[in-house]
């Protein structure tokens, strides 16, 4: 392994960090939007929909994809960071 | 022959040419290239091959018709089935890449210092992959009885000769390959219609706008579900039945599930890179969300037409003589079945079941006056007239809904033939998918790794071709006879897969410290805990007041999970620490570069 111990951690650190807070709004969408907080959303419209109704059938689906390309990118940028990309 | 069959056996007949030919060209010549593709699959291809290899049979034909009847409740499956990859992406598939072999039991095997923990992984993953392959063999041939026209035996058998030929032949190159061509029929076979439907009701071309429309009357299309239900005694369509804490759970084992399915993770073994496995979880869920956003419009408008359709504009039932075409047709399939109960004459849907027993109808001999078949298990005919005008006379199965759905909204025959086609190939994509894992396990995992460590790759190989032709025979008997097991493939591969594989790997990645103890101890648990609990449940009679805090089989492998993460962080607290050499192991994974090395053993 090219990278230094400590460096080993600190990108190890980072990345704990980043996979946390993308799980946040991803918990947020699904379980919390969708589920448990799905019947105070369904009392705004959202073009047509109910809003809880919405993250729960379509919304939540969007989210997940924008947050695994957004996740790849901080991926790639934290990779170039600590020199340990491929 | 009429043109509709002709234009059925055109487009079936061109898609599996197509298969063919990719499987020629993509013959696999090294375990390497058979396992894993030789590790060199472009990620947006992976993307779609992922996507094909995940959306089955059940995605294609049955999510639309379950969401239909389930309305608001069935959230759980389309968050569920895909939420499940924002986890695999961040949590298992980069480093498990980095790992780089060729299997889920390598990875526990080997993590963990243990043969024992190796068998336990290589169990799992050939229950998991058999009960859900049998449902894929099964759905191949129910496609094929009603639209070739063969029996659904024959279709069985033609659909296990199709992936015999390029699992076997090809190994995971070929099947990668076939899959992407999979994607592109399955995923035109299921947006079309939709398009066609949704601009036909709404006047929106895309289902996933369309269905936040506003109809003729004034009304949104979820309004007018929630109001033509509640005329009919149905739940509202946008309320919830189960209760959340349930729905909490549900999505929970089905997320972890998805993340933890070996034909899924073996997925991400054949690109390149770590940098391409995150990448690619990006492209498949893109590429399945193209069909899961389309779902729920789906879903709602099928739902919308099937009431107008058998109801008629009154909401008050049509004569089964005025029935259209496709009512008939689908009659014969045994997928609808009407039982006049109060002897009117007019076909009417309402809430109930209109069959007694599990609400699906026998059929006897013959036919009534009127031309419908003779059903010989009608239900009293009994309702409540407060809530409903009258009784549910319809079994209309839930399949019917995508599988139907062109000729209900009269499209044109070659839509007919192109959802032919699309649900095949979903079927089939997957299927290959599966087996190509369970051989892998039996090759690789089981007498390579575990029994006889000595034989060569070509033996290895020939192994794992045998293990293929094995597994397509007992795959295409469960199709012909369905076991019990099959209908509750969603708890049983779903629960086992959260409750055993997902947190083991999870634990392997992100804890130096989880021991050989604590995993086996925790998958035993997990497993055990899910399995008991499943089968209670569905094969010895549990009841509903029964269930451990109202959760339902399907959630229970997120209890399970939970069990096995405290079960072993607790033993593997009291048990000395994993060797050097693994925590080392465990270290390198996380850090991405020298992933191409790692693969040439």
């Amino acid at each position: 392994m090219s990278i230094s111990k400590e460096d080993a951690q600190a990108y190890w650190k980072e990345n704990i960090k980043i996979i946390f807070s993308y799980l946040v709004v991803w918990f947020a969408v699904s379980f919390g939007c969708g589920i448990l907080f799905i019947e105070e959303l369904n009392s705004i419209d959202f073009f047509g929909f109910q809003l809880g109704f919405w993250f729960a059938q379509q919304g939540s689906i969007f989210v997940f994809c924008g947050l695994i390309i957004a996740y790849a990118a901080s991926m790639n940028k934290l990779d170039q960071k600590y020199d340990v990309h491929e | 022959m009429e043109t509709q069959d002709i234009l059925n056996f055109t487009f079936i007949g061109a898609s599996f040419a197509l298969y063919i030919g990719i499987a020629i060209w993509a013959r696999a010549g090294s375990t390497k290239e058979f396992y894993v593709a030789g590790g060199g699959v472009h990620p947006i291809a992976n993307g779609m091959a992922t996507a094909a290899d995940w959306m089955s049979a059940a995605s294609f034909i049955s999510l639309a018709g379950i969401i239909s009847f389930m309305g608001r409740d069935g959230a759980a499956y389309l968050m569920g089935w895909t939420g499940g990859y924002v986890m695999l992406a961040m949590l298992l598939a980069p480093y498990l890449r980095k790992f780089g072999k060729f299997t889920v039991p390598d990875f526990v095997g080997d993590r963990y210092y243990s043969n024992f923990a190796r068998v336990i992984a290589v169990i799992c993953t050939i229950i998991i992959s058999f009960t859900y392959v049998a449902g894929q063999m099964r759905g191949v041939g129910i496609v094929f009885s009603r639209f070739l026209g063969v029996g659904i035996n024959e279709g069985v058998v033609l659909g296990m000769a199709i992936v015999f030929f390029y699992a076997v032949l090809g190994g995971m190159k070929g099947i990668t390959y076939t899959q992407v061509a999979q994607y592109v029929v399955l995923i035109l076979a299921y947006t079309v219609p939709a398009l066609f439907l949704s601009f036909q009701i709404t006047g929106h071309i895309l289902p996933q706008t369309g269905l936040g429309a506003t109809l003729a009357d004034g009304q949104s299309v979820l309004a007018t579900i929630n109001s033509l239900s509640t005329e009919l005694g149905l739940k509202e369509y946008t309320a919830g039945g189960k209760s959340t804490l349930d729905m909490f759970f549900v999505t929970a084992a089905l997320m972890c599930g998805t993340a933890g399915l070996p034909h899924v993770i073996v997925r991400f073994f054949t690109v390149p890179t770590v940098k391409d496995a995150r990448t690619s979880a990006g492209w498949a869920l893109a590429f399945i969300a193209i069909l899961y956003t389309a779902v729920p419009g789906v879903a709602a408008f099928g739902k919308l037409n099937l009431i107008n359709t058998v109801n008629g504009p009154e909401n008050t039932g049509v004569a089964y003589t005025a029935m259209p075409e496709w009512f008939k047709t689908w009659e014969e399939s045994g997928l609808i079945g009407w039982s006049d109960l109060n002897g009117d004459g007019k076909v009417q849907y309402a809430a109930g079941k209109a069959f007694a027993g599990k609400g699906k109808p026998a059929f006897g001999e013959g036919r009534n006056a009127n031309g419908s078949r003779v059903t010989t298990n009608a239900a009293s005919g009994k309702f409540d007239a407060t809530k409903q005008p009258f009784a549910n006379e319809v079994y209309v199965d839930r399949d019917i809904m995508v599988l139907a759905n062109p000729e209900i909204a009269q499209l044109p025959g070659w839509v007919i033939a192109l959802v032919a086609a699309g649900a095949v190939a979903a079927a089939l994509s997957t299927a290959a998918g599966l087996l190509l894992v369970i051989s892998t396990a039996i090759a690789h995992d089981l007498m390579k790794k575990t029994i006889n460590p000595k034989i060569t790759e070509k033996q290895e190989m020939m192994y794992a071709r045998l293990a293929a032709v094995g597994a397509i025979l007992v795959a295409g008997y469960f199709g012909i006879n369905p076991p019990g097991f099959v209908a509750i493939v969603v708890a049983l591969a779903f629960g086992l897969a959260a409750s055993s594989f997902f947190p083991v790997i999870v634990m392997g990645i992100f804890s130096t410290r989880m021991n050989k103890e604590g995993a086996i101890a925790g998958m035993i648990v997990g497993i055990g805990s899910t399995m008991a609990y499943i089968v209670y449940f569905k094969f010895m009679g549990g009841t509903k007041d029964e269930l451990f805090m109202g959760i339902s089989p399907e959630g229970f492998g997120t209890v399970g999970m939970i069990l096995n993460f405290i079960v072993a962080f607790i033993v593997s607290s009291m048990t000395p620490p994993p060797p050097v050499q693994i925590q080392e192991l465990v270290e390198s994974i996380r850090i991405p570069r020298g992933a191409g090395d790692a693969h040439a053993h």
